[in-house]
């Protein structure tokens, strides 16, 4: 027999003990193959003993039913904790995305039992197998650093191929004569005594001690940090530990920069300097202005024709009709709204019809949808000028509409309205 | 290249006067012995240099922006998702193998169903990474989770991507605590093997006081059932939940029901073809060719067959699906896979995926271990280039002509995606030095049915 993968601790038979001889712990039987082992079990089971156990390397097909080892209620344990974890995913997302905090999203319902289901499922996977691991680990009574076992030589053959028996002391049945007896007939290697371990210590080892309880303190410092920071106030600006985005290295208009002799970051063009296309000299076109008077013709530049009235209409119908209507009556969507509202702040957009604004020039009307008016917004940062003046043109063609002398028809249109 | 008085420390007939003696010595002194074979230092010398690599691409990343990937509009998810598709598909066969052959008493995964576990770790681990720096703040992932914080926003649990976080947070603990558990009573034989008082402390907190009483291994045989009972559907859940992300797009080319058994199917076939890219190296450099027999590489080399027919099959019925439907918008978005500018990927997918493992209808061929571990890297490249097909080809051509482009990777990109494999191998070479590599316990186990009988 070799031992020469055995430990080298002291066996139990030696001294064991810093005082005096140790109590025994039970007896240990080893056998060379699993049925020599199934059927010392047998016979240590009909003696009627309790405190006893074999150990293998590998589970031995019958040993189960050679011990009379009851079915085990771990399965009872996991099953109830896939419950568990089924239980807590439904409520997660119900509570989360229902409940306390109900989530738009494509025009789903907030709370629908299918899209639950991937989410239930893992967590009810997750509770049992986490269940399964760790109440195996803790019916069996593990973790356990020591045992009387482990201070036996020839023990330590037992995780790789030889099979043992041990019985303990604190059986009642528990008789040294008697049992190596009967222990004897079933031809064991070996048979010995075991000293109960007295040199294990349940304690922690001191630095281990120490170090969990620094370890738990330090772990303190960033919650308490928080709850200072939520319980007072401050004048520093708060810690920044990943920047993100927040601070780019870029001048932002109107902030100070130092590299200028006018500490400003904006740089203004030379006084006296006017950018490439942006003289806009003519004041007929760009103003609606001669002097300080409003223009009454269109002003030169511009060819009055079908192309330029069509883009009129297209722009009026987009900027100007929703309040003032497709024919200018005043009488645009937001208009209706706002009468039906009747909130009394509102001012209705004008007829475009009266005779005031038929009579005002054409350089006043470039001027109101540049500026605005009333509550009509200034659209002159939106439509360029060219735009504006086809949108007078078309207003111009909308009014003419309104007021023809019946003598300026042709024909057919004058039999049209006979 | 090792030579063979370096593998043959390994090779030698394994020490021990009983069967089980044998089984806990050849698997045990690849962890004992001083010195790995140089092959091991080779690997490790290489997947390491990757690794790093990888951390220095991650690191620039994370310092620049995500601008540093070939990601653009509309091809908006890169290489990014595209290797996290990858490598959670490799992780599927370690958790198969281990549950649903567990289930089904296939007792020949008993040798190999140990590696292929932490495979599947290990591969996940990659996986994880990706989604994450690919958000661009990869310091905000915890977004995903439901935790109270001052926005009082919670996340959006009706997205198929929450559903991921969770699908692959799941799938990576229960992996963990399989393979763990698994581990416990090897790890226990380890430190009861343990000269060392290093290797006895650190073994001996691993295996938490594991001492093989019946008692211990009735309750652990019963838990081990449930896990693996847990673990099978599962493993079907992880890539169905993750097909979803296509699946439920408008996209063409995504918009298809069969996604999540296409996927799954895939993901058995890439798993299991990583599985022979490994074991292959792994029996010869550390002398298992006892316990990984040809034989249980020929009966791998089946399943590449039938999962890589059924992924063939997914392929086609894709395009019958287009044309059956009528829908002019998935017509051409299968036309432009085979035909258009990315041509070249699906014909890659095609001849790894499809062509490559019919090899395997020869015997002669199913037990060669060079054409064995070739098929193997083909069916991971056409795995690979299956997600690259998916994802950029469906992108690049969307609804709106106007916005159509052509997406490159950067060098970057390119770096990362190695870099991952290098993440990938130094843990499975650290796992080889010092973790039991075949599940001893189980092995016993089926030896002692067979001389039983």
């Amino acid at each position: 027999m070799s031992d020469a993968d055995a430990r080298t601790e002291p066996t139990s038979s030696e001294a064991n003990s810093p005082s005096g001889k140790a109590p025994v712990y039970g007896i240990l039987a080893e056998y060379e193959t699993p049925a020599g082992l199934l059927r010392a079990a047998r016979a240590v089971r009909g003696a009627g003993l309790k405190r006893w156990d074999t150990y293998t390397p590998y589970p031995v097909h019958g040993i189960d039913l050679a011990m009379g080892i009851r079915p085990t209620r771990l399965p009872f344990i996991v099953l109830g904790a896939g419950a568990l974890g089924c239980l807590t995913a439904v409520w997660l997302q119900w509570y989360t995305n229902a409940h306390d905090f109900p989530w738009i999203v494509s025009g789903k319902p907030f709370w629908s039992i299918p899209a639950t289901i991937p989410i239930t499922f893992e967590l009810t996977v997750l509770f049992a197998a986490g269940a399964a691991l760790f109440s195996m680990l803790i019916l069996n009574g593990l973790p356990r650093f020591s045992h009387p076992l482990d201070f036996n030589r020839r023990f330590a053959r037992s995780t790789s191929d030889r099979f043992f028996l041990a019985v303990q002391a604190s059986d009642p049945k528990f008789d040294t004569d008697a049992l190596r007896e009967l222990l004897n007939e079933t031809e064991p290697l070996s048979l010995q005594d075991i000293s109960e371990d007295r040199v294990s210590s349940a304690a922690l080892p001191p630095l281990l001690v120490y170090g969990l309880v620094v370890a738990a303190v330090a772990a303190l410092v960033p919650l308490a940090l928080a709850a200072k920071a939520r319980a007072s106030t401050s004048r520093e600006t708060r810690l920044h530990i990943i920047p993100d985005m927040d601070f780019q290295p870029k001048m932002k208009a109107d902030r100070e920069n130092v590299f200028f002799d006018d500490d400003r970051v904006t740089r203004l063009p030379p006084p006296g300097t006017v950018a490439m296309g942006d003289l806009h000299a003519d004041d007929e076109f760009y103003r609606g202005r001669h002097g300080d008077a409003y223009v009454t013709a269109f002003p030169k530049r511009l060819r009055i024709d079908d192309d330029l009235l069509h883009r009129g209409q297209q722009r009026f119908g987009i900027y100007c009709a929703p309040c003032h209507g497709l024919a200018g009556d005043g009488d645009g969507m937001v208009a209706k709204r706002a009468e039906a509202l009747a909130e009394g702040t509102w001012v209705p957009p004008a007829n475009l019809h009266q005779d005031y604004i038929r009579a005002e020039p054409v350089g006043k009307l470039f001027d109101t949808i540049t500026h605005g008016i009333r509550n009509m917004p200034a659209y002159g940062h939106q439509i360029p000028e060219r735009d504006r003046w086809a949108i007078v043109a078309y207003v111009r063609a909308l009014q003419l509409s309104r007021a023809v002398p019946i003598q300026e028809l042709t024909d057919d249109q004058r039999k049209a309205l006979e | 290249m090792t030579t063979l008085t370096d593998v043959n420390a390994f090779q030698g007939a394994p020490q021990g006067d009983n069967v089980f003696a044998r089984i806990t010595d050849n698997v045990s002194r690849i962890a004992e012995v001083p010195r790995p074979p140089r092959g091991w230092y080779i690997a490790f010398a290489i997947s390491s240099s990757m690794l790093l690599m990888f951390l220095a691409n991650v690191g620039y990343l994370v310092f620049t922006g995500v601008g540093v990937w070939g990601n653009m509009l509309p091809v908006a998810w890169g290489f990014g998702i595209i290797n996290f598709v990858f490598w959670v598909g490799i992780g599927h066969a370690g958790t198969l193998i281990s549950a649903i052959l567990y289930l089904l008493r296939q007792t020949w995964r008993t040798s190999i169903n140990r590696f292929a576990e932490a495979m599947t770790i290990f591969a996940v681990i990659c996986a994880g990474l990706f989604p994450a720096l690919h958000i661009g703040r990869p310091w905000l992932p915890y977004w995903m989770f439901p935790i109270p914080n001052q926005m009082e926003m919670w996340p959006q649990f009706r997205s198929p991507l929450e559903w991921d976080v969770f699908a692959v947070g799941t799938y990576a603990t229960v992996s963990l605590m399989f393979w763990y558990m698994g581990m416990i009573p090897d790890l226990a034989t380890f430190r009861d093997r343990a000269r060392t008082r290093a290797r006895r402390t650190v073994y001996g907190l691993l295996a938490v006081g594991w001492r093989g009483s019946s008692r211990q291994w009735h309750r652990y045989e019963k838990a081990y059932l449930l896990l693996a009972a847990l673990a099978t559907p599962l493993v079907l859940s992880v890539h169905s939940v993750v097909s979803f992300d296509f699946a439920a797009a408008q996209l063409p080319g995504w918009h298809t029901t069969i996604f999540p058994p296409y996927f799954v199917a895939g993901a058995v076939f890439g798993g299991f073809a990583m599985v022979q890219t490994l074991a292959v190296p792994a029996r010869q450099f550390f002398g298992l060719k006892r316990l990984i027999t040809i034989d249980h590489l020929e009966l791998m080399n089946k399943i590449l067959l039938t999962t890589g027919m059924m992924v063939g099959y997914s392929y086609g019925i894709e395009f019958f699906t287009s044309w059956y439907s009528g829908n002019e918008y998935e017509g051409f978005a299968f036309v432009n896979r085979a035909l258009g500018p990315y041509a070249w990927g699906y014909w890659t997918m095609i001849t790894c995926n499809v062509v490559s493992p019919q090899l395997f209808w020869f015997k002669k061929l199913r037990r060669n271990l060079w054409v064995t571990f070739a098929v193997g890297v083909l069916v991971n490249v056409g795995m690979w280039f299956e997600r690259f097909v998916i994802i950029v080809s469906s992108l690049s051509r969307d609804f709106l002509p106007s916005s159509w482009g052509y997406f490159r990777p950067t060098a970057v990109d390119l770096m990362t995606l190695a870099g991952s494999f290098g993440l990938f191998f130094t843990l499975f070479l650290l796992f080889c030095r010092y973790l039991p590599m075949v599940a001893m316990a189980e092995v016993k186990v089926a030896v002692a049915a067979r001389e039983a009988h």
